[in-house]
């Protein structure tokens, strides 16, 4: 055979091959762009508006997931004027008809996030790309919160974020395209700091046990500024490894360390090992300095304090939002809800419900579905009657700011739901901050 | 330097054709948009750097999602200090998981069989933990290594304005998002690929099958394996670095993750449902394992619905209850099942399969002109 032929044949032919398919590939792209400052990514042109969901069905979130795509589904419905409206009836102000949005039928499409952020971004890719997604919803972690956000910014498709609660997400990794309605660790140390005050006293020694992850981080230093603010000291902070299922080595540390109050910044399945394992340590029954030592856990969910049982009883945390609030938009929304699958709500599907109802709203009032101007009818909006009380879009931030729960694991629960019990809704005037305190940037409305 | 046996030409061609076209032809699947397209050719090279270690040298490294970690933050970090160029970024990508092989391969090859496989699990999870954690000022930990609008980009900025919005990567302008970043991605898997068959028809490649063979009946000949073991163990370690790298320019974000060991263990599954040691194999074995992950994870009850739309009513509802079972969620299920049968019928993968087809076909032939020798084996 004779090789210098058969190679010169072969480079030729791969040179004009991809040549030729590099130029069919790129040419419609430059012509196409551009041509209409109106045009966007995805722009529905009259059909369905699709939807597209991204929550964890597999791994350590993925009962927070279902519940999240549950709620999804129930938006959907009532958005397209099925069901009984849920908090259609209670959102004010309220520009829905129960005619989809902009009276154009909505439909979604699901993704996986598998709370890894590759995986994340690969599904929303998927449902941007293939499935002409409008915008992307969901997520379970800060982590997948703001990488996918990120994303959503480089492809000018809004993201109304999901259960996350670092700082970061709509603080130094804030995007003009990204937006939060959960409260965030600052809002829980904030909140929380006056009742436990009120509770276990001023003079009192604290140790962490902190998930070693960023929320965490941010979780630990909200606890710590807010809880030394009120005169407690802070003993020691220690870092635990995620996923660890025994807590033992760093509980006993704990015992011997003359502090008194142990602050548990876990989150999920971490949470439910950490609490179990010290109440199994019989830390509730001891005494330090006098005083019942007490295990305060700042993020609690009911989900966690079903896998947790009997050992959340009286222990303090602060939430988003629960079922048993008696206002007008969490009944609606507990009835329709309880009404479809036979048992109440978790506040991570409150607030994904309420982030598709918020962004259904903004496009009809902004009377289009060009991102851009929808972002603006969301920034700075005001609205009531979706569980949280009166609640504002922060504008400089895209962070929602709203009135915050302290809860309390229920010492003597009515049902298997009825697992918290609220004991003090603290008025958004007391959890706000300025919103230069994190740093970050928004970044441009237009995006090529 | 381009001299290839003409067998090996005429897999060449077709491969580069079927890469190219992938486009096309991955339209009926549903698989034909940039993003998946895109990960297609990155683990298509990732696998295929893989098989050049476990499938030549037989050393089974579950470390080498290490190695695609450092070619993401190298690649990352190039964007981020120096320029959006690709081609930079991947120098940077190639250069740093070289030297990290480098020195996980020195200690590692230390010891063979089972023993190597932890260490570099070891090296691995190391890596991991450490990015996820410790080495957060680096990495940004859990939220991952991200582009921000105050990034220096010294080069960049030379020559260009500093934006109001991110950058994106690009080749001397054109974009490495969408289909043309699909184009890149495919012609560096296309290198690669090339690369991978000169080494496989080189001396060299001969010296590694004999290692897996035997290495004790090599070093008895007077051969140092050593030497070798550790020169193939770096160029499949940059062969994940650049697949790592290309991640970081296709999306720009490097997150810890990408090392766990489940990151290195798909690797594995990759290969070995591919079928090891062949050069084709592994890349179908990634593109399958892709495929699930992205598309037949997507697809939920209404999908299946439309899918058996055709059946009676009573019985649409139950073939669609029991198959739900195995698509969407479920998907892990459908591919560990695939895998089992895979393993326990064709030890040697899909490309035994198509082996076992195409030995069937020949004989067929041969019966009818004259009596049927034993057939060749190839190698892929």
């Amino acid at each position: 055979m004779s090789n210098i032929k058969n190679g010169v044949n072969r480079r030729k032919v791969l040179k004009g091959a991809t040549a030729g398919i590099i130029t069919a590939g790129v040419a419609p792209t430059i012509f196409t762009k551009g041509a209409w400052a109106q045009e966007f990514r995805n722009d529905p042109k009259g059909g369905d508006v699709i939807l597209g969901f991204n929550v964890p069905q597999t791994g350590p979130y993925s009962d927070e997931g279902a519940d999240e795509l549950r709620a999804y589904t129930l938006a959907v419905k009532h958005l397209n004027g099925e069901g009984d409206g849920g908090m259609l009836n209670t959102m004010q102000p309220s520009n829905l008809k129960g005619n989809g949005i902009l009276g154009q039928k909505v439909t979604y499409v699901t993704g996986d996030t598998q709370t890894k952020s590759d995986a994340a971004r690969d599904s929303a890719r998927r449902m941007i790309e293939r499935d002409g997604a409008l915008i992307i919803t969901g997520g379970s972690s800060s982590g997948v919160a703001v990488a996918v956000q990120a994303l959503c910014q480089e492809m000018g498709t809004i993201f109304m974020a999901g259960l996350t609660h670092s700082d970061d997400t709509t603080g130094k990794d804030k995007k003009r395209y990204g937006f939060r309605h959960f409260f965030n660790t600052y809002m829980t140390g904030a909140a929380l700091a006056p009742v436990l005050k009120d509770e276990y006293g001023s003079d009192r020694v604290a140790y962490h046990l902190t998930s070693d992850y960023n929320w965490g981080y941010t979780q630990q230093r909200a606890i710590k500024d807010a809880t030394e603010a009120i005169g407690w000291r802070t003993e020691k902070t220690v870092l635990t490894p995620v996923g660890q299922g025994d807590f033992s080595q760093y509980i006993t540390p704990f015992l011997n360390s003359g502090a008194d109050v142990l602050i548990l910044n876990h989150y999920g399945k971490d949470m439910v090992n950490s609490l179990t394992q010290s109440i199994q340590f019989g830390l509730k029954d001891r005494q330090v300095n006098g005083k019942n030592v007490e295990i305060v856990v700042p993020l609690f969910s009911r989900l966690m304090a079903q896998g947790a049982g009997d050992n959340i009883k009286g222990i303090l945390g602060s939430a988003n939002w629960n079922w048993s609030l008696q206002d007008e938009g969490s009944k609606a929304f507990v009835k329709s809800f309880g009404a479809e699958y036979g048992f109440p709500p978790s506040m991570a599907a409150h607030t994904c419900y309420v982030q598709t109802l918020l962004y259904a709203d903004a496009c009809e009032r902004a009377g289009t579905l060009y991102p851009p101007e929808v972002i603006k009818a969301l920034e700075g909006h005001k609205f009531d009657g979706m569980g949280n009380g009166a609640t504002e879009y922060r504008a400089e931030d895209h962070q929602c700011f709203k009135d915050v729960l302290v809860v309390r694991g229920n010492a003597n629960p009515t049902s298997q739901f009825d697992l918290l019990e609220v004991v003090q809704e603290v008025p958004r005037a007391q959890v706000e901050y300025d919103a230069s305190i994190f740093g970050g940037e928004l970044g441009p409305y237009e995006v090529s | 330097m381009f001299n290839i046996p003409k067998k090996d030409a005429i897999t060449f061609v077709l491969f580069a054709i079927v890469v190219l076209t992938m486009p096309i032809w991955l339209t009926p699947f549903g698989a034909s948009y940039p993003a998946l397209l895109q990960k297609f050719a990155i683990y298509a090279l990732l696998a295929v750097g893989y098989n050049l270690l476990f499938g030549l040298t037989g050393y089974l490294s579950f470390g080498h999602a290490a190695f695609l970690g450092v070619g993401s933050y190298a690649a990352v970090w190039s964007f981020k200090l120096l320029s959006m160029n690709p081609v930079l970024a991947l120098s940077f990508a190639i250069l740093f998981s070289g030297i990290f092989a480098l020195a996980i391969g020195y200690i590692s090859l230390r010891r063979s069989g089972i023993y190597f496989s932890i260490l570099t699990l070891a090296f691995a999870q190391m890596s991991y933990k450490l990015a996820y954690s410790v080495l957060s000022p680096i990495t940004h930990g859990e939220t991952g290594l991200q582009l921000t609008l105050q990034d220096p980009r010294a080069i960049d900025l030379m020559f260009i304005e500093r934006g109001s919005s991110l950058p994106t990567s690009n080749l001397f302008g054109i974009s490495m998002s969408g289909y043309s970043g699909f184009y890149f991605t495919a012609i560096i898997l296309l290198i690669g690929f090339f690369i991978a068959q000169k080494i496989t028809s080189s001396p060299f490649g001969m010296m590694l099958k004999g290692i897996k063979s035997n290495e004790n009946r090599m070093n008895y000949t007077g051969f140092n394996t050593k030497p070798y073991m550790l020169t193939v163990f770096v160029i499949s370690g940059i062969y994940a670095g650049v697949a790592g790298g290309l991640l970081s320019i296709t999306d720009p974000l490097a997150g810890a993750e990408r090392m766990q060991w489940t990151a290195s263990g798909e690797l594995v599954l990759m290969t070995i449902l591919g079928g090891v040691g062949t050069l084709i194999g592994p890349v179908i074995g990634a593109w399958l394992i892709k495929y699930f992950e992205n598309i037949f994870s997507a697809w939920n009850e209404s999908v299946l619905h439309g899918f058996f739309a055709f059946l009676p009513d009573g019985f649409e509802d139950i073939v669609v209850t029991i198959s739900s079972k195995f698509v969407g969620e479920g998907w892990h299920l459908t591919l560990g099942l695939m895998f089992v049968l895979v393993v326990v019928f064709l030890p040697g993968g899909i490309m035994e399969g198509a082996r076992r087809i195409g030995t069937m076909f020949k004989n067929n032939k041969d019966k009818k002109t004259k009596q049927s020798s034993d057939s060749e084996k190839g190698e892929g």
